[in-house]
């Protein structure tokens, strides 16, 4: 490794890509099958290939897309699908208040990647070590823009050969029920007090059984919200007594 | 729903995300601390409201008919399985979504 100062022009944007493109190497296998599933999802549930290219350039958060689908053909109703949308993308609240500094200065790209922050960006480009002389708004321009390509390339190019697919796609859904587990669990794992998860679960349950399955989202994020701001002082006085 | 619907509905979907993401630096500038309520609630939110995201795709398993919500049980826990014994991912994910399909395919028929 040496550890030159930052070349300008071309070479500095050279630089910055090749220091970011192994970052993103894992993110890469996992968008791929991420989002080729989407795309094929997407493509079972009667939706052509310009539905999951379009979506992944302009949506571009992995969850929601998915969740978009449902909407999709479900009732016309856009300001649920507005509400829906804040919160489960609610934690790009959080992401934002941590990046406000780091995105700092880095001139017309804070808007991309601002554009581009979705959970996998922002985790590499909140805990990676920039190398030496590498311009850090560019590496992280990049880490950016090869997710959101690599995300935009699996959804089209499933959207593409859906059509193809030989065999019965029943119950490929579920790849989206799996995805949230496995978050849910992550999260589980890494929280010090589980009183959120459970209030999360325990509202969405009994919202689900008294509004039935189309009412059930709203008064649930309602539910949810009171019920944290009604816990705060116990659960900040466990989470500081941790 | 019709294109026009399509596209409205997609549009609030973009806006919504976007507002997310934008927020913040819109409302608080760097240099002045976060409120204490909104450090709380990036904290305690995301896993309630992944636990929200779980119900809302199993809205429609009907408990006391047809399959009673057997293969979603019975998935789910392949994938807590696989996650709680390698912690990888993707094979959580594939392995959950190849169970389910292949028992909606061939066992509750």
């Amino acid at each position: 490794m040496n550890h030159l100062p930052a070349p300008a022009g071309q070479g500095r944007k050279m630089a910055a890509f090749r220091a970011a493109l192994p970052y993103t190497l894992p993110i890469f296998a996992g968008f791929w099958f991420l989002g080729l599933t989407y795309g094929v999802y997407m493509q079972a549930s009667g939706f052509s290939f310009w539905y999951p290219m379009l979506m992944s350039l302009t949506i571009f958060a992995g969850s929601m897309e998915f969740v978009t689908v449902n909407l999709l053909l479900g009732a016309f109703n856009p300001l649920q699908a507005f509400a829906m949308t804040l919160m489960i993308n609610a934690r790009h609240l959080f992401y934002g208040l941590a990046m406000l500094d780091q995105y700092k200065g880095t001139g017309w790209k804070k808007f991309y990647l601002i554009f581009g922050m979705c959970d996998e960006s922002f985790s590499i480009n909140c805990t990676a070590q920039v190398p030496p002389g590498v311009d850090r708004g560019w590496f992280m321009f990049f880490v950016t823009l090869l997710n959101h390509f690599y995300w935009f390339f699996g959804s089209t190019l499933g959207g593409i050969f859906g059509s193809f697919l030989r065999f019965d796609t029943t119950g490929l859904d579920f790849v989206m029920t799996a995805m949230f587990v496995v978050i849910f669990l992550e999260q589980w794992w890494k929280d010090k007090s589980h009183e959120g998860a459970l209030i999360g679960l325990g509202v969405s349950l009994v919202c689900l059984a008294a509004f039935g399955a189309d009412g059930f989202i709203i008064p649930s994020m309602l539910g949810i919200l009171l019920l944290l701001t009604a816990a705060r002082p116990r659960l900040e006085r466990k989470e500081g007594g941790a | 729903m019709t294109l026009t619907q399509q596209i409205l509905t997609i549009g609030a979907v973009v806006l919504g995300t976007m507002l997310t993401r934008f927020l913040p630096f819109l409302v608080f500038p760097a240099d002045r601390l976060t409120p204490k309520f909104i450090q709380y609630l990036g904290r305690v939110l995301p896993g309630a409201v992944f636990a929200l995201l779980i119900v809302y795709c199993l809205r429609s398993v009907d408990l006391w008919q047809g399959s009673h919500g057997l293969p979603e049980a019975i998935s789910i826990g392949v994938v807590v399985a696989l996650h709680c014994w390698k912690r990888q991912m993707l094979l959580s994910i594939a392995g959950g979504t190849v169970c389910y399909m292949l028992l909606v395919q061939l066992v509750f028929v």
